[in-house]
């Protein structure tokens, strides 16, 4: 009997649309990324079954470390040139224009005011790797309060969002509770985590 | 694979040099591989989850003075302590005598804080002749099957929620309390479907209460 003779057939494969998809999924989780900003200390924020998300805009972040420092941020470049104008013009210090635009491009930071012109001093890497004192919030000098009460002015519609650690203690938020109700901040959140534990 | 094929070789023999079409197919498998390496990069860098926010309202703080005098009735509200090791001790107020009863120590377990919430409420709400708490996953069920809209969902669980006959939760913290503590609580409150609480300070008759009820267990 003849054999039949199998044609042999190429071995290359178009791959067109493999590589079609293959840019298609990585333009889309190119756009889809979000980069966090660096911050200055790991907060683990608590879980819970809240579902609201945070929004981006108009928002002002206190975070709270475990060890109690407390740390500061303002959503929008052009609302923190105004905050530390207006920030400058309260404590009689005056800032450079480049220190103005180190400080609107700064995420978030915790030191006191004295210190504030140390900090913009130094490279976004150097500043990671000093430690941050953290802003002092108690009665006897609440800085705090400014900062909280100076970016309400800068931005009328700014909401308050605490980040806190989960084994922070619970006299420092008081603490910082009390000081957004002295600013007549009476509504505010708590930043978490989804918890997907359900919920019976 | 898709490759460049054979260059060169117009030049053999003397005459005109023939230029011989070259193919357009290019190799891709390196373009390939990198758009892979970067969608692997991509994807892992990328943290789907936004952060999640718990909307918290506080009084006014001048005007406390005037929210107290709404006294509310003593058998109505429970006072829950938050204090060290993730332990809570809680208590009601003896509508006769006007005094604290027994405080109970419990924790964050689904057996402890949550039953006590759940079925305490559920006891005011049944004296008074409302059983409408089951409707709450009613209204959602409802709202996700785009049977009602949101803010209709929203008026009727708040309605539910604050019914003036329901629980009223008052919590407090102590100092060794921790802030995930005071977010568990308030997830508790989300759980059982509260919406009347209140976070206030604590008072040292509490806190010797707190310690008395840590040392007899």
């Amino acid at each position: 009997m003849p054999k039949v003779k199998v044609p042999r057939k190429s071995t290359s494969v178009d791959m067109t649309a493999m590589t079609d998809v293959a840019f298609l999924l990585l333009t889309f989780f190119m756009l889809a990324t979000q980069f966090k900003p660096d911050e200055p200390v790991t907060v683990n924020a608590p879980s819970s079954i809240a579902e609201v998300p945070l929004p981006d805009i108009d928002i002002m972040t206190i975070t709270i470390a475990g060890d109690g420092r407390v740390f500061f941020d303002l959503e929008g470049q052009q609302y923190k040139e105004e905050l530390i104008k207006k920030m400058a013009a309260l404590k009689q210090v005056s800032f450079s224009p480049e220190e103005i635009k180190s400080f609107s491009l700064m995420s978030s930071f915790g030191v006191p005011f004295g210190q504030l012109k140390g900090l913009l001093a130094l490279k976004t890497e150097e500043r990671a790797k000093i430690q941050q004192k953290g802003i002092p919030a108690d009665s006897l000098n609440n800085e705090l309060a400014d900062w909280i009460w100076q970016s309400r002015l800068v931005n009328n519609n700014v909401r308050v969002a605490i980040k806190g650690d989960q084994e922070t203690n619970y006299p420092i938020v008081k603490q910082v509770i009390a000081t957004l109700q002295d600013k007549k901040v009476n509504r505010f959140n708590f930043i978490t985590n989804l918890n997907t534990e359900p919920v019976e | 694979m898709a490759e460049i094929e054979g260059g060169g070789g117009g030049h053999k023999k003397g005459g005109k040099p023939k230029g011989k079409k070259l193919s357009t197919r290019v190799d891709f498998t390196p373009m390939v591989d990198l758009g892979f390496l970067l969608i692997t990069f991509f994807m892992l860098t990328t943290s789907m989850n936004k952060p999640k926010t718990m909307e918290i309202n506080m009084p006014v703080k001048d005007k406390v003075e005037e929210v107290d005098k709404t006294k509310v009735k003593a058998s109505q509200a429970i006072t829950v302590l938050l204090t060290e090791n993730d332990k809570i001790v809680y208590y009601f107020i003896n509508e006769k005598t006007g005094e604290p009863e027994t405080p109970i120590i419990t924790d964050f377990s689904k057996s402890g804080i949550r039953s006590t919430l759940l079925t305490k409420n559920r006891e005011l709400l049944a004296a008074k002749g409302f059983n409408n708490l089951d409707s709450i996953p009613i209204y959602k069920e409802m709202y996700r099957l785009n049977k009602i809209d949101e803010a209709t969902m929203r008026a009727n669980i708040s309605a539910i929620k604050n019914n003036k006959d329901a629980l009223i939760v008052v919590i407090k913290a102590d100092d060794k309390a921790k802030y995930k503590n005071l977010v568990d609580i308030l997830d508790e409150m989300l759980i059982c479907n509260i919406g009347r609480y209140a976070i206030v300070d604590i008072t040292d008759v509490e806190r010797d209460l707190i310690k008395t009820a840590m040392a007899v267990k």
